[in-house]
């Protein structure tokens, strides 16, 4: 183990920022509204779930390049920006002359896609992100990107309209591309008469970058500013464990995978934290708090993706978008899944790995896994297995893990060669909502009868669950109706769900066995032609 | 209110010479798309609500400890464990109230804080004080309640039985509705039940109270009701009014939930100010405010009725009842204003309403956009679809033919003569522009082909009365004055919440004189400044305050017309203010607004003025259920349509177009944000926001977790909006028309239109056994009880 620090060190709206003495529990919004007075940043429900706290984290992506992402400050402790580079909606017009409007701050003034204002700084930094990342997004995409962000006022017909005007702003690029390094100086000494005298060049390059479209992310302006920041981010980056303590409590930061896992061997009691997406609501809501946590967001091992011949092998701490869209590349089909699961922001900071290791019933990621035939690669201190991932879940909140051993990967096979697969997730809202019912169905059909099948669902038992008696009354049987009707009366002894306030029993029974109905018109040839999905 | 002073904004007829003109050409008055006042803040971070002014220094902070149980004795409060946290300072119950433990809307039969009895699971019982918000929230889960609980009464239909009512049955009657519907040849029976709906304001509940000198207290908190929060602060405390002042400068939003409400949170961060003498914050969490805080009362309705051959409504027997929460609130005026409302458009012959007001053992259903008007409407739409699928006609040729017209009648079931009804005028164009026929058709047929996706359409009118029924609210204050740079400030009783009013009153005083709307400064709403205000609701925070902006102007005009006369060397008639300098019609002379006030004040003519204004004309008899309680109405119509997925009961709007009247509006771009943002919150309202109680009364859906507001892919791409061009008939301000509440009820369509959906299992020939919200549950459980009934 390393010296312990006593500081956590990233950059604050382009200038180099220190943090001692506060408690680790401290999450980022907690720290910008408490401690730095920066107020632009709102509390809306601290649960991740409003989008008011949305802020930016941009991390070194190579070596000069930078990744930008939106993530909820109020459920993200702050010592997992330790290294990063945070961005608040201050940050967006605090370097132009006169308070200048962010591309993105502009359009959503002249939508009007503000009236109480308390969502805006949310959005706008929601909006930054996709600005950053996605060069003239679809409608679909757009709202995609704010899903977590919610407005009572406005109606999002504006905040739409803004988003489409900002990233498409051609002025806003060409005038961009051309600036030059004459103009990166003026924003210089513009700066030099900013009230905070720290880190002027480095805030000019902030600005530059800030206001720089993805169109224009290889423009010679944009790539100087861009490789300025990577550089100061460059120089906080640790080679060994970030081991922060205060006020009685410990958050230890490994590097490396033979670390952590003799940690959390050693360390039993300690929690393990990933994404916080669900940790962080034990802490706002249930109070909870535990004297170490062990975070492996820093592991680079552990968020790696490996593709050989069609086989993932996703490590347990890359983030579910990261996950996701590897997974796409190869099962497109689950995509209904990946974009209704969560939003940018949760899926930004959220695990797969901690998805699978949180093992919710209602968790979205295993039914399509479990079809798939996933494994999950289990650690013990050096000791390694690999068990299938429905075997991990023995009932409900119950696993077959054994103290001390955590998560470290999911294997997901290559596509076999016929397979016909689909992913349904259903809940009262469209975006953003934790299922009623989530399954996953994955079957090969050789000359009309069925010779392979995988169904798992969520939401209808106390673990992600595979449907042995469907899957049964299927297989080898002719692939019809009258086989689906039978089958989805099978189902019946498969689960017993749960009746709480976001479904009935009856109903998410009902959804599941419709789900297979869904799957076998699907499967028919006039489905091309058949309207099927609403989403 | 007429002022000598005429103004003009036309640059080119004006002789002054252009270049020393500070403003150039027209934009930013009366009439035009101006931003927010503050959009420029609201996307920068930079506008300050409540929870960022910046503490004094030794703020401390305050978290609620509430009942866990729905109905009890309180027979004892145990703080011990409270007291011994890290960090608490305090911790206060009712015995520490030095004043009244009572307020309320109007009946003042709410405690601040429970004394011997809990009513509802989330009831405060006491304020815990303590160093940081983290640990008076950790402190306030360890106090102990000894309740001896009751069965508590929770439903609509629990209260009936135990006749727990806030008063006996609302009963109307017009005409001979049972003898009607006795004869009738075509006659429906329905029900329904339609739920509350939360307010979720994006900013939760928040109060600031900050001690000061000589026993005052000073309290900001985000509320629509200032006054009400002076009172309540004077009241639990025993003080008087003159030692309180409230303020606010902007919400995160209200809709309602802002009016009585943060009443009990001022109190207690006041009751806690007092007893420890330093600024003490309560700023709610999520959960706590959802617990804690009153929602749109849920309705439930039955009736019989009777109709002609063609649809038309020959008798209608409603029994309308409404949960009402453990205490009065608004829930009478609630209850009145659905009651006015059973009209929506539509003519009355034969009524009989009889309306329920229950007492349950939970929140207090309180103010919430609509104000009752939104379920009252839904009963008679409910009514009239049943009537439409019943006779067989589409029930848009239903709607038309039951519109109040010469042929049906003018007045409403409330003795109202009907004027300026343009409704239908406005039905027909929206069915010609959103193509309804063609759509319906192409529905018709897609429904006939396909297994899995149903369709639907529907256009459901609104027509939403302007104005409190307690007449004595309909009034509104403002206070206009010019410094000696030639800049304004405005003051007036409306509070800001994102609607728009800031800018709207600022365009007021720049139609007025001639400046840049932007550049008058709009300061917070203070009970020092103007004392005694009205809340800002029932849409009416425009009508009223612009009325009394423009009063402030024109007695500041005609304040300075002689004087100015004499300077100008003109007539009174022929000063002029535009472009930031004021003139006269044909001279030369001109003033800037600097040169202006510096030279008025050398005149000894004071630049401050105090405007007032009552809606003339109108009044209101509770008891005899009759008077004129609207200036005027506002309307609007809906088209949506929607594929609903059979196997789910999951929805999606695919289409909307919406034709709304404003009449001559003061900013076309903020009541369009009204129009659409209405239309979404009503969409949420009777789709996705379910709030769900367990059989102890706890609310089970206390987050945006499991509470869910519409997000932003629920808004259909095709969304046209289009405003009905045409001066209110009434003289309201700049003839326009209020604009918050009325569009929330367009998103009827969306619930009717997935009825329709629904309805065409039976050939459309039977209203769906659907309730609100059609969450996917409802909709696939009305789904199968249509084609069980097929
Ligand atoms: C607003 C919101 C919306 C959400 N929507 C969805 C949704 O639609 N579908 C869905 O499925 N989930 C949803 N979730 C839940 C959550 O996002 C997921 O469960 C997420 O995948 C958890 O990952 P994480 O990295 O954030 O986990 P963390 O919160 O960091 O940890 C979760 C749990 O797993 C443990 N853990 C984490 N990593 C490991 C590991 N490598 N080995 C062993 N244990 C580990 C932690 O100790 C903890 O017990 C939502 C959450 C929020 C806040
Ligand atoms: S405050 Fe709601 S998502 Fe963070
Ligand atoms: S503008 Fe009020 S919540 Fe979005």
């Amino acid at each position: 183990m390393n010296a312990v620090s006593t500081s956590i060190k990233f950059l604050l709206n382009g200038a180099p920022h220190e943090v001692a003495d506060l408690d680790p529990h401290t999450s980022v919004l907690s720290y910008l509204r408490e401690h730095l007075f920066l107020t632009g940043t709102k509390e809306g429900c601290a649960e991740g779930d409003c989008g008011a706290c949305t802020v930016a984290i941009a991390e070194l992506d190579g070596v000069d390049r930078l990744r930008v992402m939106p993530i909820n400050a109020c459920i993200r402790l702050l010592p997992t920006i330790d290294g990063k580079a945070l961005f608040t909606v201050e940050a967006l017009s605090m370097f132009g002359e006169s308070g200048e409007l962010h591309p993105v701050q502009q359009a959503m003034v002249d939508c009007h896609a503000s009236q109480c204002g308390f969502c805006t700084p949310g959005f706008v930094m929601s909006l930054f992100a996709l600005f950053k990342n996605d060069v003239a997004p679809s409608r679909e995409r757009i709202c995609e990107a704010i899903s977590g962000n919610l407005c009572r006022c406005t109606g999002y017909r504006p905040i739409i309209e803004a988003a489409q005007q900002a990233t498409h702003s051609r002025i806003a690029q060409s005038m961009r591309a051309n600036e030059s390094e004459n103009q990166i100086v003026d924003k210089n000494n513009l700066a030099a008469s900013h009230p905070f005298k720290l880190g002027l060049e480095i805030r000019s390059s902030s600005s530059t970058w800030l206001h720089c479209a993805a169109a224009d992310s290889n423009a010679p302006a944009a790539r100087d500013a861009e490789k300025h920041i990577a550089k100061s981010l460059a120089a906080l980056q640790r080679n060994s464990a970030l081991d922060y303590r205060a006020n009685d409590a410990r958050f230890i930061a490994p590097r490396t995978l033979d670390e952590f896992s003799t940690l959390v061997e050693t360390l039993p009691s300690a929690w393990i934290l990933s994404g916080g997406t669900d940790v962080g609501l034990w802490i706002n809501k249930a109070l909870q708090t535990n004297s170490t946590i062990l975070y492996t967001g820093e592991i680079a091992a552990l968020r790696k993706i490996d593709i050989h011949q069609g086989a993932l092998t996703i490590g347990a701490a890359a983030s579910l978008e990261d996950a996701f869209r590897a997974m796409n590349q190869h099962y497109p089909e689950l995509a209904h899944v990946w974009t209704r699961f969560a939003s940018w922001p949760i899926r930004a900071s959220g695990t797969l790995g901690g998805n699978v290791a949180n093992g919710s019933p209602i968790g979205d990621s295993m039914p399509a896994l479990i079809t798939l035939g996933a494994e999950v690669v289990l650690r013990k201190g050096a000791k390694q297995r690999t068990i299938p991932l429905e075997s991990l879940y023995i009932d409900y909140k119950k696993q077959s893990r054994e103290p001390g051993e955590w998560v470290e990967a999911i294997r997901v096979p290559a596509r076999a060669e016929g397979m016909q697969i689909a992913s349904y997730k259903n809940s009262k809202r469209n975006e953003q909502d934790i299922s009623a019912v989530c399954a996953a169905i994955a079957m090969t059909i050789e000359d009309g009868v069925v010779t392979k099948a995988r169904i798992a669902y969520g939401g209808v038992a106390g673990i992600p669950k595979r449907a042995a008696n469907t899957e049964a009354a299927v297989i080898g049987k002719p692939w019809n109706e009258t086989t689906v009707r039978a089958a989805m009366q099978a189902m019946t002894n498969d689960f017993t769900p749960m009746n709480d306030m976001r479904a009935s029993a009856e109903y998410r029974m009902q959804v599941a066995q419709n789900h297979l109905l869904r799957f076998w018109h699907e499967s028919q040839d006039e489905a091309a032609s058949l309207e099927a999905r609403v989403f | 209110m007429n002022s000598p002073i005429k103004n003009t904004r036309k640059m080119q007829e004006s002789p002054i010479p252009t270049p020393t003109l500070p403003l150039k050409g027209r934009g930013f008055a009366v009439g035009d798309a101006v931003a927010h006042d503050s959009a420029h803040l609201h996307v920068s971070g930079r506008a300050t609500y409540a929870d960022d002014v910046r503490e004094p220094r030794g703020t401390l902070h305050a978290a609620i400890a509430y009942s866990p149980i729905a109905r009890g004795v309180l027979r004892a409060v145990d703080l011990v464990d409270v007291l011994a946290m890290k960090d608490v300072v305090g911790a206060f119950t009712a015995k520490d109230i030095p004043g009244k433990n009572c307020y309320g809307a109007i009946t003042h039969d709410e405690p601040f804080l429970a004394e011997d009895r809990v009513e509802f699971v989330g009831q405060p019982i006491a304020i815990i004080v303590a160093k940081t918000r983290d640990a008076a929230r950790r402190a306030a889960r360890k106090a102990k309640f000894d309740i001896a609980d009751e069965t508590p009464i929770l439903t609509i239909n629990d209260a009936i039985a135990a006749n727990s009512l806030l008063k006996p049955p609302t009963i109307i009657e017009r005409g001979v509705p049972k003898e009607a519907i006795a004869r009738a040849t075509h006659s429906v029976r329905g029900e329904c039940e339609i739920g509350a709906q939360e307010h979720f304001y994006l900013e939760g509940q928040i109060a600031l109270a900050i001690p000061h000198e000589d026993g005052q207290m000073q309290v900001i908190v985000s509320t629509q009701h200032p006054t009400e929060m002076q009172q309540v602060t004077a009241t639990i405390l025993g003080i008087g009014w003159n030692d309180v002042v409230s303020e606010v400068r902007r919400l995160g939003g209200g809709f309602g939930g802002k009016e009585v409400q943060p009443a009990q949170f001022a109190a207690l961060a006041a009751l806690a100010a007092h007893h420890t003498q330093c600024p003490v914050k309560l700023r709610l969490d999520r959960d706590d405010d959802f617990l804690i805080t009153g929602k749109r009362h849920d309705f439930a309705f039955h009736y019989d009725a009777a109709s002609d051959a063609n649809g038309r409504l020959t008798a209608f027997d409603l029994t309308l009842s409404s949960r009402c929460g453990f205490s009065t609130d608004y829930s009478h005026q609630v209850n009145d204003r659905a009651l006015c409302h059973i009209d929506n458009g539509y003519h009355h012959t034969n009524l009989k309403v009889t309306n329920y007001r229950c007492r349950t053992n939970t929140q207090s259903a309180t103010a919430f956009r609509g104000f009752g008007a939104p379920q009252g409407m839904f009963a008679i739409e409910h009514c009239i679809e049943s009537i439409a699928r019943n006779v067989g006609r589409d029930p848009l040729d239903v709607r038309k033919a039951n519109f109040y017209g010469e042929k049906t009648g003018l007045t409403t079931h409330y003795g109202q003569a009907v004027e300026g009804f343009w409704l239908p005028q406005m039905v027909e164009r929206l069915e010609q522009t959103s193509d309804y026929r063609a759509r319906r058709a192409a529905i018709t047929t897609h429904n006939a082909r396909n297994p899995i996706i149903r369709k639907g359409i529907s256009l459901t009118p609104v027509m939403f009365g302007v104005s409190f029924n307690a007449s004595f609210l309909n009034r509104g204050s403002a206070l206009l004055s010019l410094y000696l740079d030639g800049t304004f400030v405005l003051n007036h009783a409306g509070t800001e919440m994102g609607q728009g009013l800031f800018i709207k009153m600022q365009q007021i005083v720049a139609e007025a004189f001639g400046v840049d709307a932007r550049k008058v400064r709009s300061t917070t709403t203070n009970t020092s400044k103007l004392p005694n205000t009205p809340p800002t609701a029932a849409s009416s925070g425009a009508d009223l305050n612009g009325m009394a902006v423009l009063d402030a102007c024109n007695i500041l005009k005609a304040r300075l017309a002689p004087w100015l006369s004499k300077v100008l060397q003109c007539e009174a008639n022929d000063i002029e203010f535009c472009d930031g300098v004021v003139t006269s019609k044909h001279g030369v002379i001109f003033l800037t607004m600097q040169e202006l006030a510096t030279r008025a004040t050398f005149a000894k003519i004071p630049l401050t003025a105090q405007g007032f204004y009552y809606t003339p004309g109108i009044q209101w008899n509770g008891e005899t259920f009759s008077g004129k309680p609207a200036y005027y109405f506002a309307y609007g119509a809906a088209v949506s349509e929607v594929a609903v997925d059979t196997l789910t009961g999951e929805h999606k709007v695919t289409r909307v177009d919406i034709l709304h009247d404003v009449g001559k509006s003061l900013n076309p771009a903020i009541d369009r944000g009204q129009i659409e943002g209405g239309f979404v919150q009503g969409m949420g309202y009777l789709t996705s926001e379910e709030l769900v109680w367990d059989g102890k009364g706890r609310l089970r859906t206390h987050a945006p977790s499991t509470y869910k507001i519409p997000t932003a892919a629920d808004v259909p791409e095709v969304f046209n909006v289009e405003l009905w061009d045409q001066d209110n008939h009434v003289e309201s301000i700049h003839r326009s028309k209020a604009v918050g509440e009325p569009p929330l009820m367009l998103a009827f369509s969306v619930w009717f239109a997935i009825a329709d959906a629904i309805s065409s299992y039976t050939d459309s020939r039977a209203m769906p056994k659907l309730v609100a919200p059609a969450t996917p549950e409802a909709i696939l459980r009305a789904m199968h009880a249509a084609r069980a009934a097929r």
